[in-house]
């Protein structure tokens, strides 16, 4: 473990949550949400879970992003929340 | 109400926080996870046991053969319970014609570049698939990712080009059968083993099929089931796909 580079990751990691729950474009908030998943799987590759790292890069990040995309185009775009 | 959710949010993390104390410290050797009873069998044994070298899969795909199997069985519930709510059905898709988006089916905003080069990048992304698929055993991955890389390369190609033609290769019925078959080789394995006298799942009892050492035949038999989970994997998550962007509008048998 790097304590830096956990730093930075775990920082960003929280900016990005943040941010993605707090945006009002619903396309804007899933891609942060995505990218938010490759910061999770980076702080679990750099752990040494590898196999966790994989799945979420695999499934967090990439397929549940396209998912949730294909479901706002079906919608509004803007969140009334 | 904002404000009580932001209480709410602030008292839980603070919760967390406070707790994160009595955690164990990052690989210590005393954590539960570590010294455990069952996990000290698992890391002294599990290679003796089945020559698998990745220990993640070796528990995965043997020693929690009823996990995995009814995990691939939640994906392909949770597929058809996508289908059922969303779907208007194949049979019957002509009757109750709802009308489709759009924006889906006119002439998508084909891009040449796009187009070519997502052609390129896709045998790459599916060899990709079937070596995490096959290569399980000695390094991260096995049935879950090599699906859902599988089923992106084919999301990919949708995406870029047209979906309906895409879409006319592999129909939603197709699709479901994929399922089935996958989990029909998961369970059909397991069942294998209770005719040469094991227990459900049991792949030692498998070594008569193969005329290796009794101990690659565990090794294989996870390559099978993985085999099992990749299929039900992949087939469901284009399923899902299909039904989430074109707003369950049934994609017909046939090309029209």
């Amino acid at each position: 473990m790097i304590w830096s580079y956990d730093a930075i990751l775990l920082i960003l990691i929280v900016i990005t949550a943040i941010v993605s729950l707090s945006i009002k474009d619903l396309i804007s908030a899933t891609i942060t949400l995505g990218v938010f998943s490759f910061l999770l799987c980076l702080l679990w590759a750099e752990m040494g879970a590898v196999d966790v790292a994989f799945t979420e890069a695999a499934v967090g990040a990439g397929v549940s992003t396209v998912f949730l995309v294909a479901t706002i185009y079906n919608t509004t775009r803007k969140s009334s929340d | 109400m904002k404000v009580f959710q932001t209480i709410i949010a602030v008292v839980l993390g603070a919760l967390l926080i406070y707790a994160e104390a009595d955690f164990p410290a990052w690989a210590s050797s005393k954590s539960p996870a570590n010294a455990g009873e069952l996990s000290q069998y698992y890391i002294k044994n599990i290679y003796d046991e089945t020559l698998v070298p990745n220990m993640v899969t070796a528990v995965l795909a043997d020693y929690r053969g009823y996990d995995t199997l009814f995990e691939t069985v939640v994906v392909f519930t949770a597929g058809l319970a996508i289908f059922a709510i969303l779907g208007t059905g194949v049979m019957r898709e002509k009757k109750t014609a709802v009308p489709a988006p759009k924006r889906i089916y006119s002439e998508p905003p084909f891009d040449l570049i796009v187009r070519i080069s997502t052609r390129m990048l896709v045998p790459v992304i599916q060899l990709f698939a079937l070596y995490v698929l096959a290569h399980g055993h000695h390094s991260p991955g096995g049935g879950f990712q090599g699906g859902v890389i599988l089923a992106a390369s084919f999301i990919m190609l949708e995406l870029s080009s047209d979906l309906r033609a895409e879409a006319a290769k592999l129909t939603h019925r197709m699709s479901i059968w994929l399922g089935i078959i996958g989990i029909v080789i998961y369970a059909g394995w397991g069942t294998l083993s209770l005719f040469f006298g094991g227990h459900f799942l049991d792949y030692d009892m498998l070594q008569a099929l193969f005329p290796l050492d009794p101990l690659m035949a565990r090794s294989h038999s996870m390559l099978i089931v993985e085999v099992g989970v990749a299929f039900t994997v992949s087939s469901i998550m284009l399923l899902i796909f299909r039904q989430l962007v074109s707003g369950g509008y049934s994609i017909p048998d046939k090309q029209a």
